[in-house]
């Protein structure tokens, strides 16, 4: 089950926040700040999965950006991230080359695509034609 | 005047992105906060007044503020009151800050599951996709409890839209109320026939929770098998032309949920698992290995041949999957394969063995999870017969390995030495070598070890002493080297100057270096108080088995006696003494120690017990050289094994011959004197016991033996060991000497203590030794016919 799914860039600003299980908003912060340590300590020759406290870190790096996901230990640890890239390409075609500016300006449009993939954790939708369907259609109805 | 406000307000509030724009062009934290702080502050004033129109603009703000960590908790109501509203924009945002701000802890949690009903039976999609987003996160047992029923018709709908999400709701709801499993259990296997993804992905979720929960699901769950081979079988030949293939892989997360499924069901259950069979095998050879996509659900199908019984050849496929996953170049897929190895390294160790140079080859990754994790699978594979190969690759490993890898890869080749090693000689050269390269990381016990290793070897002496005293002599500063090294140079320090060992170099020592490399540690100050304990020790004992006279040791020792520290300074004065006082006694003192007893922490006792147990005897009562062996006697009632050097173990004699002094009249305690007791007599050699009770203390016997000779022949080198029962403490007196002149000469006296705190009935065993007409002779027996009044 996938804990948290952060979107932090290299200074350390969080551009988006999921987490699928309570945790307190100072521990929150206090996970991001070390999360992103550990990630930006990593060089280019080190693998993507960290494990931190009970958790499992995966993470990927596009440009400044860094999206971690933390997982409990019976995930697949490949798969996840193999989806992270899926999400990142799900942006990519609704903002049409995205860049964290695009993000952080339009996050709860960010947080919907979020939720049509993961729901409590799990997996459930990974067509990118299928998430992004619902998404055009409530900009037609708010634009009305 | 109340309309122009709220203009003003309205006005000077910002759009989110204008308010994300003064953010980040705030420079420093403090102005951020202000900027921020100022917004709250308009946001708050809004709420209170309750503005519709731009209610969920204000919430959006607040909530982009949340994410960076600011307190929003005054937000709460507005979210409830947004979601109650009909538009979907409020709605929206509604929602979105009850997953953000709401969760269980908060009062106001409660007030939306009504929000959530109404929503739920609505029948607009986007809507009620909104409210099971939110009631999947969010909801608490109360909710879930109440609202169960809805969710279960919204399975049956027909929209595949509103279905994904109602499943994996189903599955929240399964985690908090675990009760309702009985509720979605029947829809599965409809839901299963589905062609959509999105809901066979959630189905498949939904079985594996069930599954989990409880066994008899799981058992229910057995049937579907066979389906789930055929969704699979699908996906994997006709992977390409579905649309939810990424990188020629068909719907991998789909694959890799089925797998996981099949997993739980498999295991431990041959039925199911031969079906399977197959399936994972044709997955594991067709799947394209060159994206992560499909080494993704390889890896899966490897964790699920492993966990389910499945065919010996199938396991050694998986083996070897994981074996060329560890020749990729990506680290990543390099790290699940180490993973997995470790733990398959126990049930198939044979076939992961083969791997073994690739495991090795890990160990040079300059990433630090990777390194060890490969440390451990290479502790892992070691056996008998690559201990030394291996041995050899992890000692290059340890000496260029990263600090906190080094403890771990320290003990476990000292452990894989202690388990596997071949000869004695090179499992002493393993630890040296060990020593030497990371002594600060070793564990305590390594010490211990290590001396109690060299002292078992007899042949090794001279040999380890050389070593040692090599390796001393280039470096100090390594804390347990030194202390074994001064340990053994003080043993075998004879060893160390006479002659040469052939096949070392051959290495000349004079006396005064040896004295000099002691010296030095003891006054060096990176060693520990331990180690300079050692070196004064060992200097010690130096003075007996060195030729030249010890002016050089007296020095040194009288200079420690008044050292600082005072465990130093104890011992030194003790030695000091010895020198000065008890010169005749320092040979014996001194000797070489005996063989220990295996097993750890009673060794430090012994050593510590024998050396503390000498030295105040000779500070207050002048004790024989066999103090040791007399204490030994105290465990012979028990018989420990000992070596040769011992006499061997009493035992206790058949219960026959035990005097049953329970017979004996009950006579009261008085100061009745109580007979001599004749208790051995062999060609005119007796031996006489007179007993006293002292009427001070009354459990205090003291027993004084006379050894008489009335035959022709001197009795010489006579000496009279005692044994009791554990419950008694036993305390021997020196003799009045170990020679008895024939012909009525003067006899000996020894007297012996006997507390009895217990009054518990006496049981005394003699030994004795001496030589008489030429003979050596030894006797053992038990003294019978103790008179009760020794005792009670």
């Amino acid at each position: 089950m996938i804990k948290f799914f952060l979107m932090v860039n290299k200074q350390g600003q969080t551009r988006l926040s999921k987490y699928y299980e309570h945790m307190e908003i100072n521990k929150r912060t206090l996970l991001e700040t070390e999360v992103i340590k550990s990630c930006l300590s990593r060089s280019n020759e080190q693998c993507s999965f960290i494990e931190y406290k009970d958790f499992k870190l995966i993470y990927r790096q596009y440009a400044a950006l860094f999206i971690v996901v933390g997982v409990n230990e019976i995930e697949n640890e490949m798969a996840v991230y193999e989806f992270i890239h899926n999400f990142v390409e799900v942006l990519d075609e609704y903002f049409s080359r995205v860049s964290e500016l695009d993000i952080m300006f339009n996050l709860d449009k960010v947080h919907i695509i979020l939720d049509e993939m993961l729901l409590n954790g799990c997996i459930v939708e990974t067509n990118r034609a299928r998430i992004l369907a619902p998404l055009l259609i409530f900009d037609k109805m708010s634009e009305s | 005047m109340e309309g122009k406000e709220r203009l003003r307000m309205a006005i000077t509030s910002l759009k989110l992105q204008d308010l994300i724009e003064e953010i980040r062009g705030a420079k420093t934290q403090a102005q951020e906060r202000e900027v921020i702080q100022k917004e709250c502050a308009h946001i708050r004033a809004s709420f209170r007044d309750g503005d519709p129109l731009h209610r969920h603009r204000q919430l959006a703000k607040l909530l982009y503020v949340h994410m960076l960590g600011y307190p929003a908790h005054f937000g709460q109501m507005e979210c409830l009151k947004l979601i109650a509203s009909p538009r979907f924009t409020d709605k929206r945002v509604g929602y979105l800050g009850a997953m953000l701000l709401l969760d269980e802890r908060q009062d106001a949690h409660l007030l939306i599951t009504n929000s959530i009903k109404n929503d739920l039976s609505q029948g607009i999609q986007p809507v009620q996709g909104l409210a099971l987003c939110t009631l999947s996160t969010v909801g608490s047992a109360e909710m879930c409890r109440d609202l169960a029923t809805e969710v279960e018709k919204l399975l049956l709908q027909p929209s595949p839209y509103v279905r994904k999400k109602a499943v994996l709701t189903a599955v929240h709801m399964i985690r908090k109320v675990p009760e309702l499993s009985n509720i979605f259990l029947p829809p599965c296997a409809q839901l299963l026939h589905e062609r959509h993804h999105g809901v066979l992905l959630g189905t498949i979720t939904l079985i594996t929770e069930l599954c989990d929960r409880s066994p008899a699901a799981l058992r229910h769950f057995r049937k579907v098998v066979p389906q789930l081979v055929q969704i699979l079988q699908t996906l994997v030949t006709f992977g390409y032309s579905t649309e939810h293939s990424i990188s020629g892989v068909g719907d991998p997360f789909l694959q890799v949920q089925i797998l996981r499924l099949l997993r739980i069901l498999g295991r431990n259950h041959d039925e199911s698992s031969d079906t399977m069979n197959d399936l994972l095998a044709q997955v594991a050879t067709n799947t394209d290995t060159s994206r992560n996509a499909g080494n993704a659900v390889l890896f899966e199908t490897v964790l699920t041949i492993m966990d389910i019984r499945s065919a010996a050849g199938l396991r050694v496929l998986a083996v070897n999957i994981l074996g060329r996953f560890l020749l990729n170049s990506d680290k990543n897929i390099r790290y699940v394969a180490l993973t997995s190895l470790l733990r398959l390294v126990q049930s198939d160790h044979s076939a992961v063995q083969r791997h073994r140079p690739t495991v090795l080859e890990c160990l040079r990754e300059p990433d630090a999870s990777l390194s060890r994790r490969a440390l451990e699978l290479s502790l892992a594979l070691v056996n008998s017969s690559n201990v030394r190969a291996m041995t050899q690759e992890l000692q290059g490993f340890l000496e260029s390995c990263p600090t906190e890898l080094r403890a771990d890869c320290a003990s476990g080749i000292l452990l894989a030495a202690e388990r596997f090693a071949a000869t004695k000689r090179w499992h002493i050269d393993t630890i040296l070598r060990v020593l030497t390269t990371a002594g600060t990381h070793v564990r305590d016990d390594a010490v211990a070890n290590l001396t109690q290793l060299i002292g078992g070897a007899q042949e090794l002496h001279a040999y380890s002493v050389r070593r040692l005293y090599s390796a001393l002599a280039e470096d100090i500063s390594q804390q347990p080297l030194v202390q074994v090294a001064a340990w053994c140079i003080g043993e075998y320090g004879d060893l160390l100057l006479g002659g040469s060992y052939e096949e070392t170099e051959p290495l000349q020592v004079e006396e005064e270096e040896v004295l000099a490399l002691l010296e030095k540690v003891l006054q060096s100050h990176m060693s520990l108080p331990a180690t300079r304990c050692y070196a004064l020790t060992a200097l010690m004992k130096l003075s007996t088995r060195l030729r030249g006279d010890n002016n050089r040791i007296r020095q040194v020792v009288s200079i420690y006696g008044s050292c600082l520290d005072v465990e130093l300074q104890q011992r030194a004065v003790e030695y000091h003494t010895l020198f000065r006082k008890y010169d005749h006694m320092r040979a014996a003192i001194l000797e070489k120690m005996p063989l220990m007893e295996q097993g750890g922490p009673q060794i430090e006792e012994a050593k510590a017990s024998k050396a503390t147990a000498q030295f105040p005897e000779a500070a207050h009562v002048p004790a024989e050289p066999q103090a040791s062996k007399l204490l030994n006697l105290l465990d012979l009632l028990d018989g420990t094994s000992e070596d040769d050097q011992h006499p061997p173990p009493l035992e206790p004699s058949p219960g026959g011959a035990v005097v049953h002094l329970l017979d004996l009249p009950c006579s009261p305690p008085a100061l009745v004197p109580i007979p001599n007791l004749k208790v051995f007599e062999r060609e005119g050699l007796q031996l006489n016991l007179s007993f006293l009770r002292p009427p001070g203390t009354p459990a205090l016997l003291l027993i004084t033996a006379t050894v008489t000779n009335s035959s022709g022949d001197d009795v010489t080198h006579f000496i009279c060991q005692a044994a009791v029962p554990k419950s008694f403490q036993l305390q021997l007196e020196a003799p009045s000497g170990d020679t008895v002149p024939a012909r009525g000469g003067l006899p000996i006296t020894q007297l012996l203590r006997i507390l009895n705190p217990n009054k518990a009935p006496l049981r005394l065993k003699l030994r004795l030794t001496y030589s008489h007409f030429g003979q050596s002779v030894q006797e053992i027996f038990e003294v019978n016919n103790l008179p009760v009044e020794t005792w009670q």
